[in-house]
Parts: C-alpha cells; sequence; structure tokens
C-alpha cells in the first residue's frame, strides 16, 4: 500500500492559542501543558466519508429547511457561497460542510438562548452540503444578527455563520465563523481577537460578491476555507521505531 | 528578492461556541429539522467485534464538568480497519467508525456505543494499539482538541504504542487509558478527560 502523505503542521501561530483571557470561558477550558506533537499515522490521514444519502438537497437552504410550506425565514436574503481548498490550492471535493447561525434578529432556535430577539417561527438556523467536484459549496440564509452576550459587561458578537469542515482526514477538522465585511462590530469582538494575526482575522472576513447575487432577489458573500494540506510523498522520513 | 511560495494559510479556527447544537445536533437544541442527523451510529448493526460503551465527563480547570461540551469519535473497526479509501481495506457493511456525542445539559455525562477496535497499522513500521481518536469541542476551546483513548485491557499492546510511547512522562500516559467495567452485562470503559489540573489529559497536535 502507497503511504500517504502526511498533512502539513498546523500553524499555531495562525490560529487562537488555547488561553485567550479576554475571551473569558476560555481560562478554564484550556489545557495547561503544552499540546503533544504527533507524526500522522493512518487515524489522522483518514475520515469519515459523507455522501449525497447522508443529506437532503434542501439542507443548505436556510431560508427555506425550516419554513412552513409557501412561506420563508424573515431577514436580509443572502448567498455565502465559495470553495472549501488545501493549503496547496486545490479543492477538497465531495466534503461535508455543516453551518449554523442566528436568526436576522440575533436570535438562536437553542432553549438555552433567552435573548429578547424573537424566534423566527419559519428559521430554524442550520444547514449542511457537500462540495462538489471542484470544491465548490453554497447556502442560502438570512444575513445573522448581532447580538449581545455576557462576557465582559457589554460584548457584542459580529454577525456570522459559525461553519463545520471535515476535509478528508481527521486531521483538517476544523470550526470556525464567518463574519461579513464592514461589520463594525468586527474589531471589537474579544471572540474574533483569540486570533493574534489581523491578516488571519482577515481571512474570516467574507467579501462582499455583487457578481454573485441574483437580482432583485439575494445578496452574495464570497467565503473561501482552507484546510490543511499534504506532503506530496517523494521522500519518506523513516524514524527509528515508529 | 526570492521567489514566492503560494501555498495557501489555513482558515483560523473559532470557537463552536455554546449553540454548537444548532448545527451539528440540532435535536439536542430543541428542533427537529433533518430526516437524520449524523453521528448517532458509529459502528452499523453488522460490526464484528465486542460491543462496548464509552462514557465519561469532560472536567474544566475549577473541576467542574462541562454540560455544554461535543465530541467526535473516528475509530477502526475490529480488525484495525479505518472506513476510509486510504486504508486500502474494507470494512462491515455500515460500519462508519465515526460519530458524534454531546453531553447531558444537567450532568455534563457523555456516552456512546460503538465496537471495541482492533490494532491499526504504525506510521511505519508496527501496530498502534486499539484505540479511539476524540475531537473535543465547546464554548471557551479556541481549537478543537485532538486526544486518543486507550483500553486498560491492552496493557501489552499498549506498551508497544508508538503514540503512548512518545508520551515522555509514563505518569501522564496514564490519562489516555479507560478503565473497563461491566454494568447490568454491557461492557463499559470510563473515560474522563481533564482540560487542566491534576492529571490533565495529553492532547495531540497531530
Amino acid at each position: 500500500m502507497l503511504k500517504p502523505g502526511e498533512f502539513y503542521q498546523r500553524d499555531r501561530e495562525w490560529h487562537p492559542p488555547a488561553l485567550t483571557r479576554d475571551y473569558k470561558t476560555s481560562v478554564s477550558r484550556s489545557p495547561q501543558y503544552s499540546l503533544i506533537s504527533l507524526q500522522n499515522s493512518v487515524s489522522e490521514i483518514t475520515g469519515p466519508v459523507f455522501g449525497h444519502n447522508d443529506i437532503d438537497p434542501l439542507d443548505n437552504d436556510l431560508i427555506h429547511n425550516y419554513a412552513k410550506s409557501g412561506e420563508s425565514a424573515i431577514g436580509e436574503r443572502i448567498i455565502v457561497h465559495g470553495r472549501v481548498l488545501d493549503e496547496n490550492g486545490r479543492p477538497v471535493p465531495n466534503t461535508l460542510v455543516e453551518a449554523w447561525q442566528a436568526n436576522a434578529g440575533g436570535r438562536y432556535r437553542h432553549w438555552k438562548d433567552t435573548y429578547l430577539a424573537p424566534i423566527d417561527p419559519n428559521f430554524g438556523g442550520c444547514g449542511r452540503t457537500l462540495t462538489d467536484e471542484n470544491g465548490y459549496y453554497y447556502f442560502r440564509t438570512v444575513k445573522p444578527g448581532a447580538y449581545p452576550w455576557r462576557n465582559w459587561v457589554n460584548n457584542w458578537r459580529p454577525s456570522h455563520v459559525h461553519l463545520s469542515i471535515f476535509g478528508s482526514g481527521f486531521a483538517q477538522r476544523l470550526i470556525t465563523q464567518c463574519y461579513f465585511e464592514g461589520d463594525p462590530l468586527i474589531a471589537k469582538c474579544p471572540i474574533v481577537n483569540t486570533i493574534p494575526d489581523k491578516a488571519a482575522q482577515g481571512q474570516l472576513i467574507a467579501a462582499l460578491d455583487m457578481n454573485a447575487t441574483i437580482p432583485l432577489d439575494t445578496i452574495a458573500y464570497k467565503f473561501d476555507i482552507v484546510l490543511r494540506g499534504r506532503r506530496s510523498t517523494l521522500f519518506e522520513n523513516r524514524l527509528e521505531g515508529n | 528578492m526570492t521567489q514566492q511560495l503560494s501555498y495557501l494559510k489555513e482558515t483560523p479556527s473559532q470557537t463552536a461556541g455554546p449553540y454548537v447544537h444548532i448545527g451539528l445536533a440540532p435535536g439536542a437544541a430543541g428542533f427537529d429539522i433533518y430526516k437524520q442527523e449524523l453521528g448517532w451510529d458509529i459502528a452499523g448493526p453488522n460490526s464484528e467485534g465486542e460491543r462496548i460503551r464509552v462514557e465519561g465527563l469532560v472536567i474544566d480547570g475549577t473541576g467542574s464538568p462541562i454540560k455544554d461540551v461535543l465530541l467526535e469519535v473516528w475509530q477502526a473497526n475490529s480488525e484495525g480497519v479505518y472506513a476510509h479509501p486510504e486504508d486500502g481495506r474494507s470494512v462491515e457493511d455500515g460500519f462508519r467508525g465515526w460519530g458524534r456525542v454531546i453531553s447531558n445539559f444537567e450532568t455534563g455525562e457523555w456516552a456512546f456505543e460503538t465496537i471495541k477496535p482492533g490494532r491499526t497499522q504504525g506510521r511505519n513500521v508496527g501496530t498502534q494499539a486499539p484505540h479511539i481518536n476524540l475531537w473535543i469541542v465547546a464554548r471557551g476551546i479556541n481549537v478543537g482538541l485532538n486526544t486518543r483513548m486507550y483500553f486498560e485491557d491492552e496493557a501489552d499492546a499498549n506498551a508497544e504504542d508508538p503514540v503512548l510511547n512518545i508520551i515522555e512522562w509514563e505518569r501522564r500516559r496514564t490519562t489516555l487509558i479507560a478503565k473497563r467495567t461491566e454494568r447490568d452485562g454491557q461492557i463499559v470503559y470510563r473515560f474522563d478527560i481533564k482540560l487542566q489540573g491534576e492529571d490533565e489529559t495529553v492532547f495531540f497536535d497531530i
């Protein structure tokens, strides 16, 4: 069997560190010891495979996937679309992308969310899709509202969509958040600011994409997602005892 | 001037937040939307091997169970084969080897049922002891945490395992070994995960 290449190491200076005091919940939930670095084995290089039997074609339309027949979610209609690529710039096809978000008023359909803004009866707030052979994905949804949260006395989350992505190997597993160009709350957000590098933060801000809008219907934002890339297997590094 | 490398940067991680259930387990958030939620059946009905239950807590630095945690499971079948084309071998029909589980909102207890995996291929030579790969996300966790659960009753395999053996502190290796018990005729492995403090679980940068 050909030995598949390992994933490039995760750039821990590009990601947020575990302990970020201004995001208070991280203080008691961050490991204190250093992570132990592992060369990839078959356990990390492989990962779950999903297919079209797992999901429904309407699952990526958040405007309609929880709405009563003939009705739709309230809010600014948007498309969030882009490609899932790896660090080599290659598309990641047939991979599962899951999304969840607050409604247009900033309220989540979750029994733990008690914010004043009302639940939209026609909006569930989650979706999922598989990338196509070119790594392309899209969701139709409404722009999520900003909402307050308990951290400092007066913190507000910028509009955001949570995204969960698999890739081909378990080492690529990623959860992130997509923000929207022009939102003044982004720079003030302690969760955004867990990421130390401003350029890395910018990678989480979707661009207004007028070319992808549907005129008189839906505005669009482009959000490409990059997963870890893999070494090519020109040379094997065979370590004693491994 | 040197030439420019054209690699892209990995998208930075962000916390899964307190409402992760909406996206990944909407039934637990309180609503029914999908025809099927993913990840509730890890081994399927046809798999060979010992049927087991795995349960535990994820405990924070104050000693409190985390009640809004989500874990994902990735494991091989009883022959040590992963359900993935790059493993190169086949698995039983319906065996996916992947699942997700959330903690109980009141107690923080989580549990999943599966089959005990077999030894898997080592990175270059030899084998790895049976283990379940775990990925842990929650509010307050900025980048999902990777760890592995090994089995108490696999002492010989564990002693040879290349991953356990790169952990310099032997004392810390024990944080990755689940305790085997039997309850009502069922095999139960207990695996508590400590994010901080005495006996902090080993987490990996994979």
